[in-house]
This record gives C-alpha cells, structure tokens and sequence, in this order.
C-alpha cells in the first residue's frame, strides 16, 4: 500500500471512532424524541451533569460548596474519603434516574397534551437551568475525570500494523472502548426495546398515546422510565467524552454535533444514529485529510453542518427516519 | 329486584348473568355543553349490550366514561357491585375493561403480533428488573402470552399478517386488529365504540360474526356503540338507545323497535 492511503486508513478509522463518540450523544435525543416526540435540548447538558456528578461523587466533593460556605462562612471542600469509580458511576446512575422523577413531576406532568414546540420550549430552560444547577453544586472550574478507562495509544495495534505495513497506526484506547461500550449499549437498547414488556410499552406510547392508555400504559411511568434511559445514556457518553478532554462546559457543546448526526440518520432511528456518527465521523476526518489542505484546513468545524444542510435538501427524513407522506 | 342477581336466558337460549356494571345517574358537562344526562343503566355478565342514538347523542361520551377517558361530572361507576372511585383511563384498562377506538388506534409502526401482545401487557408480572436482564422467567412468561396471542390471531383469522407493520393494512383489517388486541387483555368487559363504521357489507357481516363468535366462545360481557340500526338488533341482547345525551328506551331490540320515543328520534318528529 502506498503511503498516501495507509495515512488515509489511518485517519478513516479514527474518525469511525470519533463518530462512535457522537453517536453516543445522539442516541440519547433519538430515545426520548421515539418515544415522546420531544427534542430534548438539554440532553447535551445532562451529559455535562451527569460527567460533573460522577467527578464530585468520586471525589468526594461537598455538594454545594460554594452555597454552604458562602452561607455559614465555613470552608467545606471534600468529604474526607474518595469513593470507587464502579460504586460513583452506580451512585451517579441513581442520580440520573432521581432526576428523571424530578424533570416528570415539575415539567412534563404539567404539559402533557401541548403542543412539542410547547416543550421543546421546556426543555431549553431545562438546560440552562441544569447548566446553572451542576455549577452551584460541583462548582464551575474544569475537573479531569478518570475512571480506570485505558487511555493513549493501542501498542498491539502499532506493532501489528508496523510488521504488516512498515507504518504503525495511532489509536486510541479510549476510542477502542468507546467503541465496544457504543456496541454493549445499542445491544441492550434495542434488545430492552423489542423484547421486553417495558420495551413494548415504550414503542407503544411512542406510536399512539391514546392506544397505550386503552391497553393499561401508564403515560408518567414510560416518561419517567425514557428520561431515566436518556440520562443514563448521557452518563456514558459524559465518561467518554469527560476521560477524552476533560469535564467543564464545552462538553455541554458535544450536543450539538448531535445535531447533523441526527438530520444524516434520522431522528427516530437508533441504527441511524449510529450510522450518522460513523459518516460525519470519518467523513469529517477524511475532508480534512484531502480536502482541507487545499482550502487552509479547519475544514472539521462546519464538515457536519454542510452534510447536514445537503440531507436537508435531498432526504429531509434522514437515511432510516420513517419517510413524510401527506395524505390529502 | 330478583333478576339483579339471577340475570335472564335470551331467546336463542344463552344464559345472562347477574349485574357486572352498574352506571348511576350520570351526568357529563363540557362546560355549558351537556353531553350525558342522568343517564342509568346495568350491564350483565355475558350479555352484548349496544347503545344507539343519532350522530351526537352522546354514545362515545357514555363510552368514554366506561373506560375512564371521561370523568363523569355527576354520578357514580358501580363495578363488580363496588363504587369505581376516580381513575385514570390505564388504570381502568388494568381493571380488565379494554376497548376499540371509533377512528381505530392503534400502534401504526408495529406489527400485527406486537400490537396484540400489547393488549397482554396488563397480565404480565414480570418486573422491569426481571425484563430488562431477560432472565429465564421472563422468557418463560413471554412464550405463554404469545401462545394465547396466537390463539387469538387464529380465531380473527388474520394469521396471514402477523408480521406485517399495522400501518399498512386496509381499514376493515385494522378494526379486526384492534379487536384482536382489546380481546387479547381477556377482558371483564369489551368496549367496542362503532365496530362497523365505514366499513362494506361483507365486513360488516365478518365483523358481526367475530362479535357473536367471541362472546361465544369467551362469554365476554361486550358493549358497542352503533348508530346503523339494523346492525344492533341482530346482535345485541339489551338496547340503550340515546338521543340529545338523554336516555329514550332500554331493553330488548324487539322493545326498542316499538318504543315511539325511539321512532321519533330515528325518523324524525313535526314540531307544531
């Protein structure tokens, strides 16, 4: 192989493994726009949330500490043990799902029946809401997240590729275990989502709400049991993308590469998004790699959206989104 | 009031029972509109009990009070010879009422089977937890439904597209669908809210069939809404006819036909 397209395959899979990362992000909008055809704004900004309370639970960090010390003149910082990152991620999973009741009993349960803009609406004060709320609890300075995940360059993979090629390529193995995370969850997703009672349920009141009351569905239940998924899933990706480049408020931002991935794939698909972070991932890449050079480069900062513009255009519906038919 | 418990044997000889619903003086206001007025009436154990009237007299309203998609403004539910107290349409679903929706409702993007399966979901025990690790037992229970599903869908006949997504099916399938999944909860009562509407004679004809059949073969305690006339005698075993949200005859169809007030209301009467 000539060097040219070693360096292309090089780049090729580590945009796959960029756009596994926004995969992650995206799958969280699909489940909750699938089941309540509600785009959820703040989905970025729960990643951030759930990234910043994992950090403080492993931390140890006094919740509100600024607030309290503030307050009473005190100087609470730490609670004087750190907790284990499998116990903190459990413990932050219960948060996300605690938060989900909260989000049921204060917004949605008051606006069932609106229009979606109507919560859309919502969910745009959500974010800045959360935003503001993970701030006062965690505090606002930038945090390093680290779980245990594997991170730098994968040896075997550069030692393999030098034998066989004579050049080793660079990657990641936080991009490795991004990858295989990316597979666990999507199996279990759509294993949960075909086969199980919830599962069913969920489909079902995502198809006709007045259906799913006919056959018993508690509309509140599914709700809360959506929001706990997507905050879940926000979890994952917060670990991923807070081990990557730290835990501040730029991760908040990932959501909106979220945004092209889901006009490629189609917002009520889980296949699409996946497939959509794979073709903005390693198209981003790959534009750069050919492309950029010959317009001055930093070609990946609107790559996406112009991709996303041209599906617009052509496939408003997205690759595996349910197509728009008007029956007059 | 003897036969409050003892119920009564229909011409063609089947045995009604005792009183499974009772509705109480009810009453249901929209505002300054009033939809239902004090309007009383049972439903036994068994019987196919049909409320008719002309367009806007107030049938699907009745309908939706029975299933709890309405809250009566006045009155009281009387179920299994207790007070219903106020609930939520999918609580009252998990009482065992299950019912068809006139402009049919179904889940469009699913199958046949899954959306049978879904009228199933009341009688499933197994937890989230259980589900969602997809342990033996829940694997196990899941067979089971599906066997009684599949027994269902061979009673319908529409073994032919269990898998094909509901959406793309002709109307008068969609009904049986819907039928099948309201039959599939192996509910206490079937609310049927006009079965036949928009549909041709030959599908009326299976559809009256299924009905008959069902409560047959079940002894399910159905209630349908019907505003074609001819349909509902032929079926139905009691008659409420409704006109204006008043309640104008109760009884046998044969009763009903003859009732002035009723031939009024169908047919129309001069004001002076």
């Amino acid at each position: 192989m000539s060097d040219q397209l070693l360096y292309a395959t090089e780049t090729a899979l580590n945009g796959l493994m960029t756009g596994v990362m926004y995969s992650l992000v995206a799958l969280g909008f699909v489940l909750i726009y699938k089941s309540s055809g509600v785009f959820n704004y703040a989905q970025g900004v729960l990643a951030l949330f759930a990234a910043l309370t994992l950090v403080g639970i492993q931390k140890g960090q006094v919740p509100f500490a600024h607030l309290i010390n503030a307050v009473t003149g005190g100087h609470l910082e730490t609670f004087p043990w750190q907790v284990p990152a499998l116990l903190a991620i459990l413990l932050t999973a219960g948060v996300m799902v605690l938060m989900a009741i909260i989000i049921e009993k204060l917004v949605l349960k008051h606006l069932v029946n609106q229009a979606p803009i109507i919560l859309f609406m919502a969910t745009i004060g959500l974010a800045y809401f959360l935003e503001g709320f993970g701030d006062v609890m965690w505090g606002a300075d930038i945090k390093t997240l680290d779980v245990g995940l594997p991170q730098g360059i994968n040896e075997t993979i550069e030692t393999t590729t030098a034998n066989w090629f004579g050049y080793g390529f660079f990657i990641d193995n936080l991009d490795l275990v991004a990858t295989l995370v990316a597979v666990l969850l999507v199996a279990a997703l759509t294993l949960f989502s075909q086969y199980s009672k919830q599962g069913r349920a969920l489909r079902a009141v995502a198809d006709d709400h007045q259906a799913a009351l006919s056959v018993g569905i508690s509309l509140r239940f599914i709700w809360v049991l959506v929001w706990s998924i997507a905050g879940f899933v926000a979890l994952v990706a917060g670990i991923m993308w807070g081990t990557k480049s730290g835990v501040q408020f730029s991760l908040s931002l990932i959501a909106l590469k979220a945004l092209p991935v889901l006009m490629l794939g189609g917002f009520t698909s889980i296949p699409g998004a996946i497939v959509g972070g794979l073709i903005i991932g390693m198209g981003e890449k790959l534009f750069e790699f050919w492309v950029g050079p010959l317009i001055g480069g930093a070609t990946e900062n609107w790559f996406a959206y112009v991709l996303a513009l041209i599906f617009l255009v052509f496939r408003p519906q997205g690759l595996f989104g349910e197509k728009i038919i008007e029956r007059v | 009031m003897k036969d409050m418990v003892e119920g009564y044997t229909t011409p063609d000889g089947r045995q009604i029972g005792g009183v499974l619903m009772e509705l109480k003086n009810i009453t249901l206001r929209f505002g300054g509109v009033v939809a239902i007025k004090d309007i009383s009436f049972d439903i036994r154990e068994g019987e196919i009990r049909a409320i008719i009237g002309p367009n806007g007299a107030g049938k699907s309203s009745m309908l939706n009070v029975i299933s709890g998609f309405y809250v009566p403004t006045e009155g009281e539910v009387w179920f299994h010879g207790q007070k219903r107290p106020a609930m939520r349409p999918y609580q009252v679903a998990r009482l065992g009422i299950a019912r068809t929706f006139q402009n049919i409702a179904l889940f469009d993007g699913m199958s046949v089977l899954d959306n049978i399966m879904t009228g199933r979901l009341t009688l499933m025990k197994s937890g989230l937890l259980t589900q969602a690790m997809w342990w033996g037992k829940a694997a196990a229970e899941e067979d089971e439904h599906r066997e009684k599903v599949e027994k269902i869908i061979d009673f319908l006949e529409i073994q032919n597209i269990r898998k094909t997504p509901v959406g793309r099916l002709p109307y008068g399938l969609k009904k049986r669908v819907e039928l099948a999944r309201a039959l599939a909860a192996e509910p206490k009562i079937l609310l049927l809210d006009e079965p036949m509407a928009g549909m041709n004679v030959e599908e009326k004809e299976d559809m009256c069939r299924f009905i008959l059949d069902v409560n047959d073969e079940f002894g399910t305690t159905t209630v349908l809404i019907e505003h074609d006339m001819g349909v509902v005698m032929d079926l139905s075993d009691r008659v409420v006819v409704m006109d204006y949200g008043r309640k104008i005859g109760d009884g046998p169809p044969d009763e009903v036909r003859n009732n002035q007030d009723v031939i009024d209301a169908y047919l129309g009467v001069a004001h002076e």
